[in-house]
């Protein structure tokens, strides 16, 4: 993963109502829920800045009605932010031309949707073949490289398929697949399993992550299943009332909630699996170190066997094998069994 | 509010048991009470100010004559500097003869030089049976082939592709149009907001009123009617257009737009076809309104059946004005089936390309291979006219009889329903002072729907008033009152058998469809046969076509009660009679209502057609002005019938809706 910002966003709004941009204007940028309701305007995205580094997943978080949806159409600009800077890969988003922008979603941007929104009227191939289409590409070449995608995606014979003909799952992964066929930079994911069976998503979890690991590209995944986003997210961005309230790596979103809203979320987390030693280690070292140690970067689950057993204490070491701090039973029970 | 309140109030704790009935009395008290207001107010007025008893002609605000003029102006004097507006429409109808000419040519009468033209009906019958059976189903191809086969056999060939013609030119245009402008509102909604309640005006003023504008400007013929009937045909493809985009779902949309599409590929690749089924029934409603239109269009002198059933009714020709009627009944019958085929029509099943390539490539073969052998072989070519039959004489000899042998009776009916219903209803209506009228209007829209639609219906109600127009719209009013008392009599008790029993059901709405599928034109000829002329023909005529919606509505509405209140109600331990009184019909009454609404709509279509059989309403002026090319007159007049059926849709829909709410069965 590297450091390089791929999206950048400062200072993002967006109000829907009657006047948003005199409404922010006259509030001040400060405008309070009241504000809203008074003037029938509604802040889905308040006051946002984040950026999405190169090759990570990036997770946003919230319950429903957070504004998560409206965020990632606003990187998209399928909705036109009120307010705000957006810079992709250093280019300012907001001034492209519109022949700029509609290449730029033919090269670089694929997006999957919560409901598939799969054409009707085509065939599996043919929905996946569509953003090529759209470009022009000559049927031969989209339809291999439609049938690639297919078979990533493991639908293979499924090609002169209508959507009503298939599942739940298989049509979210033709959904996938057409995302993917322009081989964009960006993947933006709106909510791609909410509506989908707890196996199957399951499934779709799992295989998700392989082809990240092969594809690597920069991705923006939204959930609103926190289990999801644990299993899924390099960080997460905790959406509420149209702000990010944490963003951050998962562990720390555990281990350190920002808020009493995050450490809710959090609560019911396995947390075992989640936390590493390191981020509930003691760093007030004692005099005298104990005589075992784990890595910083192992989880709990893989600790708590030994030290349940033998019921001694740890020094935990950092990367460069120096000891980082102490891990004693009481410190680690509480952390799995009470939150912090 | 508190009156009621506080009487409310009194009967729970004086009479106890008995407050139903004493509700009821109270309401039919207020209602007594109220009609004693009204009468008397009316008496006051009536004898206190003249001016309220005819609204002064000085009153009058002229924009009938305003509208003749600028028309008069548009038609003969407008220029415009290069070329004059009559040059404009003659260019118009110029390039409009063109398409005309080439499928007369291909139906009706060849073209001079070409050899194997016009189409054997042969040809024809087979490329529309073929075209069910593509589009829908064996039966579907046997229906078609029936009804044209239909056509030649009973010597109508040649007036029913006379029509076909015209509607052949006529639907692609029409729909062509709608959508197009269905696309650019979509994409403007401030302008489709503006532009709504004149898309409800040209949908509620009857396809008479629009012939007189046209003949001024176009003059007499083929292309004029053409003209009006694209601009009677293109609103309803306009409302499904707009109703179809927005249906798309948004992220279908987003889809698109992710994909880099430009407007016009997102139109074309994702918009249209995730929305054909609502732009193919648009289709469908285009032709049904050009088939109605066409006929009554002969009266400007489109040719076809239309024009031939006019004769024939002028004549009293009645057996074979039947016959040309059933004509018009069974090419409307079929387009309208094959077209619903069409917008059912799923392309993408497994095994359909591979059955419509079949099915094309022998229809292909098929009707060349007739073309070919029409030269030689005569009866392929024309159907012999040796072997056409045709049950006029039956007719007339039917016609005969009725009136030999029912003529006392029916005439005697005729005599005491105008003596004792008609003419005195018709009578009160006009003694009410207008003022009294429009306080009514206006007292009714605020009880329902508050200030705003008080002052939407009271202006709507002056408009016939303040053009000069208050009594014939005052006699529609009367025969569609009367009309409508009578179907909602017919319909609801229908609706309710239909609604109980699903064989029933389903036969009873089979006809239904069908008889929604006939144009209002030939309704005319039975009540004829029956009533000759006057107000009780009309009424019939009224009846006999706006009867459906009532008996669809009333059926829908009770199927929609929930079985779960149904049965609760049975646990409680109503009867049948006490679940019917007490549970469905309060239930089902906005689904009714909207009923109402509908059967006034096409009542008001009906009674502007009816002025044919001899009226003194509104239609009668729109008739004539179309007679004397008074455009003004049969405009306003047109316009004033608009007025009526858009006062009695604000209200019943209004009603409707919020009783809905109140009951919680929005959605
Ligand atoms: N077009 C719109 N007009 C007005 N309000 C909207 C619109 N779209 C979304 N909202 C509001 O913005 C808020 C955030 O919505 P959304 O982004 O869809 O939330 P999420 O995807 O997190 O469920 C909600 O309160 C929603 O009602
Ligand atoms: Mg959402």
């Amino acid at each position: 993963m590297g450091n390089t910002a791929k999206i950048s966003c400062r200072g993002l709004w967006k109000v829907f109502g009657p006047d948003p941009r005199g409404f922010l204007r006259q509030h001040g940028h400060t405008p309070g829920p009241g504000d809203y309701a008074a003037t029938k305007h509604v802040g889905a995205v308040q006051d946002v800045s984040f950026d999405v580094l190169e090759g990570e997943i990036l997770v946003i978080m919230g319950l429903s009605g957070s504004g998560k949806s409206t965020l990632i159409r606003c990187l998209t600009r399928l909705i036109e932010p009120t307010e705000g800077q957006l810079e992709f890969e250093n280019r300012d988003l907001l001034q492209l031309s519109k022949r700029e922008h509609i290449d730029l979603r033919r090269k670089k941007l694929g997006m999957v949707f919560q409901h598939f929104g799969l054409l009707p009227h085509r065939t599996t191939l043919e929905n996946v073949a569509f953003p090529l289409e759209i470009q022009g590409v000559p049927q031969e070449e989209r339809n291999a490289c439609a049938r690639k995608y297919l078979t990533l995606v493991g639908l293979d014979g499924k090609e002169d398929f209508y959507p009503r003909e298939l599942s739940g799952g298989q049509k979210q992964r033709v959904g996938i697949a057409r995302s993917l066929t322009t081989d964009p930079e960006i993947w933006f994911l709106d909510e791609p399993f909410s509506a989908l069976d707890p196996l199957i998503r399951r499934e779709l979890q799992d295989e998700f992550l392989k082809l990240q690991q092969s594809l690597r590209k920069t991705i923006i995944f939204i959930t609103h299943d926190f289990s999801e986003a644990l299993r899924l997210a390099d960080r997460i961005a905790i959406m509420r009332d149209g702000r990010i309230v944490q963003l951050d790596t998962p562990e720390m979103i555990v281990a350190r909630p920002a808020d009493s809203y995050v450490a809710k979320f959090g609560a019911d987390a396995p947390k075992e699996d989640v936390l590493s030693a390191g981020a509930i280690a003691d760093p007030n070292l004692p005099d005298v170190l104990p005589a075992q140690h784990v890595r910083a970067s192992q989880k709990l689950s893989e600790i708590i066997p030994q030290m349940l057993t033998d019921g001694e204490s740890r020094v935990v070491l950092n990367r460069d094998n120096l000891p980082a701090g102490v891990l004693t039973k009481e410190r680690l029970l509480s952390a799995v069994f009470r939150g912090n | 509010m508190t009156t009621v309140d506080t009487n409310a109030a009194r009967s729970s704790g004086g009479a106890g048991g008995n407050s139903l009935t004493y509700a009821i009395g109270l309401r039919c008290m207020r209602l007594a009470l109220a009609a004693a207001a009204v009468i008397a107010a009316g008496y006051l007025m009536n004898n206190l100010f003249v001016w309220a008893r005819d609204y002064p002609e000085s009153w009058v605000m002229p924009i009938s004559r305003y509208i003749s003029a600028f028309f008069d102006w548009l038609g003969y004097k407008a220029d415009f500097g290069l070329f004059t507006f009559r040059d404009l429409t003659r260019a118009v109808s110029q390039v409009l003869e063109w398409p005309l000419a080439f499928t007369e040519g291909l139906l009706v009468s060849g073209f001079g030089g070409v050899p194997l033209l016009p189409l054997p009906w042969v040809t024809v019958t087979l490329i529309f049976s073929l075209a069910g059976l593509l589009l829908g189903s064996w039966r579907l191809a046997a229906i078609l082939l029936g009804c044209f086969t239909f056509l030649a056999v009973f010597g109508v060939w040649e007036p029913a592709m006379n029509t076909f013609s015209l509607v052949l030119v006529i639907v692609p245009f029409a729909a062509l149009m709608g959508m197009a402008a269905g696309v650019v509102l979509a994409g403007a909604p401030r302008l489709e907001r503006g532009l709504s309640p004149v898309l409800d005006v040209m949908q509620s003023t009857p396809h008479f009123a629009y012939l007189a504008p046209i003949v001024v400007l176009f003059g007499f013929g083929q292309v004029p009617a053409l003209i009006a009937t694209v601009i009677f045909a293109a609103p309803p493809m306009i409302r499904c257009t707009l109703v179809g985009l927005r249906s798309v779902s948004p992220e279908l949309i987003e889809c698109g737009r992710m994909a880099g599409c430009t407007k016009w590929q997102l139109l074309s690749k994702v918009r249209f076809p995730a929305a054909a089924a609502t732009l193919l029934l648009g289709l469908n409603q285009v032709i049904m309104q050009t088939l109605a239109m066409v006929v009554i269009a002969s009266l400007i002198g489109a040719s076809g059946l239309g024009h031939d059933l006019l004769i024939a009714l002028n004549s009293l020709k009645l057996g074979t004005a039947l016959e040309l009627g059933a004509a018009i009944v069974v090419l409307a019958v079929a387009l309208d089936r094959l077209s619903l085929a069409a917008s059912r029509y799923d392309p993408y099943k497994r095994g359909e390309q591979k059955r419509r390539r079949g099915i094309l490539l022998f229809g292909v073969v098929l009707c060349a291979a007739t073309v070919a052998a029409a030269p030689f072989a005569d009866g392929l070519h024309l159907y012999p006219a040796a072997y056409t039959v045709t049950s006029a004489p039956f007719w007339d000899a039917v016609v005969i009889y009725v009136s030999d042998e029912w003529y006392d009776g029916l005439q005697a009916f005729k005599n005491f329903l105008l003596s004792y219903v008609l003419i005195p209803s018709r009578n009160a209506l006009l003694w009410l002072p207008w003022p009294v009228v429009i306080a009514l209007v206006a007292m009714t829209g605020y009880r329902i729907g508050g200030g705003k639609l008080a002052a939407t219906v009271a202006t709507l109600a002056a408009f016939p008033l303040i053009t000069g127009f208050w009594v014939p719209t005052m006699i529609t009013l009367y025969m569609i009152a009367m009309a409508v008392v009578v179907s909602i009599l017919i319909g609801l008790p229908i609706g309710l058998l239909a609604s109980r029993n699903e064989r029933l059901s389903s036969f009873i709405l089979l006809i239904c469809d069908t008889l929604q599928t006939f144009p209002s034109f030939v309704y005319l000829i039975p009540v004829v046969m029956l009533f000759k002329v006057g107000d009780v023909a009309a009424i019939t005529a009224v009846i006999a076509y706006a009867t459906v919606p009532m008996i669809r509505y009333t059926n829908l509405g009770l199927r929609r009660v929930s079985a779960q209140t149904k049965e609760a109600a049975e646990a409680i331990g109503c009867t049948k009679r006490q679940l019917l009184w007490k549970v469905e019909l309060p239930l089902a009454l906005p689904e009714i209502m909207l009923g109402i609404n509908q059967t006034i709509m096409m009542g008001l279509f009906m009674v502007a057609i009816a002025a044919l059989v001899g009226t003194k309403d509104l239609g009668q002026q729109i008739a004539r002005a179309l007679s004397d090319g008074d455009t003004g007159r049969g405009l306003i007049a047109g316009l004033c019938i608009a007025s009526l059926g858009i006062t009695a849709d604000r209200i019943l829909r209004t009603w409707s809706r919020k009783r809905s709410e109140a009951l919680g069965l929005t959605g």
